[in-house]
């Protein structure tokens, strides 16, 4: 029975979603949502595998609270993103806006996608072109 | 020729993959390019580590190109760091200012007394915002700003005398060739 407790409060930790704890005084849950929102979409440039949110760096903690900060002056998000941009890089970005820097990483998959539909289609007209005459046995891959 | 296209495929493929881990073994993954080089440096008005009742801004510097160091006591690469620092701070011929980063003013006095002093003039940025807007993400991080205020080279990590001499001299260099 104690096992089963153990195992139910155990999953039922696993439920709530792990965020970095620095309380904020924020002023209502709206204002709390969007900056999780907001800090998801941004990388932490010291562990870079992980968001604002979640990072426990040290200046992932100034950066939130830098957040928080110009989300108190009113400003959008798409101003704070902006700022991070500015010193940081698009590679705070978790979602890279569309420049010339950024085509190929945008369009290379569908270039990729392009070029193996490219020889798929080759290979079978050949195919479809070639006398159907006995199967040759030695070609049997 | 149709036989060998599948070995083809599977060299092109090894091919790829040993790019991939030449890449990964010759750049370092943490690196992200800066958005500030060849623009202005952003405004800062700090207090000094050894006298908080004077300041030192950008405006200050302008007109001669200096180095911006960014370090802290905390940092344990800065102490690798420290000792080219003191060897070849005085060698470049530019003033060598040192930013406290998220620091306590005491504990790096101590730390500077133990290791000693390379910089000509230390600012502190206890709570870290002007490092911020300088793109500060991990110490130790040097500049080159030139007499317009402009960041001209950024390295990002510890100083060695091999990048000394291939990056930083070279980027000092042209400076000087465009003073009249």
């Amino acid at each position: 029975m104690k096992r089963v407790v153990m195992i139910v409060a155990i999953l039922l930790a696993g439920l709530h979603p792990a965020f970095a704890i620095d309380p904020l005084p924020f002023k209502d849950r709206v204002e709390e949502v969007r900056f999780q929102n907001l800090t998801r979409q941004l990388r932490c440039l010291v562990c870079q595998n992980q968001d604002l949110a979640d990072s426990d760096a040290d200046l992932a903690k100034d950066l939130r609270r830098q957040v928080f900060e110009m989300m108190q002056s009113g400003k959008t998000d798409d101003q704070i993103k902006q700022y991070l941009v500015s010193r940081y890089n698009d590679f705070v970005l978790y979602d890279p806006p569309l420049h010339a820097g950024t085509w190929l990483l945008w369009f290379g998959p569908f270039v990729l996608l392009a070029f193996g539909a490219g020889v798929l289609w080759k290979i079978l007209r050949r195919r479809s072109r070639a006398p159907l005459g006995p199967v040759d046995s030695e070609e049997d891959w | 020729m149709s036989r060998l296209l599948p070995l083809l495929g599977f060299v092109l493929i090894v091919a790829l993959l040993a790019f991939g881990i030449h890449w990964n073994r010759s750049h370092d993954m943490n690196w992200v390019p800066s958005p500030l080089i060849d623009k202005p440096a952003p405004e800062f008005t700090l207090p000094l580590l050894y006298d908080s009742t004077k300041s030192l801004s950008r405006k200050d510097m302008l007109g001669k190109p200096w180095l911006l160091n960014v370090f802290g006591s905390w940092c344990v690469t800065c102490q690798d760091e420290h000792p080219v620092l003191m060897a070849y701070g005085k060698k470049l011929g530019l003033p060598l200012i040192g930013m406290d980063w998220k620091d306590d003013p005491d504990t790096a006095k101590r730390w500077l007394a133990q290791f000693g002093n390379p910089y000509d003039t230390i600012i502190a940025d206890e709570n870290g915002k002007a490092g911020i807007d300088f793109g500060v993400y991990g110490a130790p991080e040097t500049y080159l700003v030139d007499a317009q205020g402009t960041i001209r080279y950024k390295h990002i990590g510890n100083l060695t005398p091999e990048i000394i001499a291939s990056e930083l001299k070279p980027a000092i260099g042209k400076l000087g060739k465009e003073r009249p």
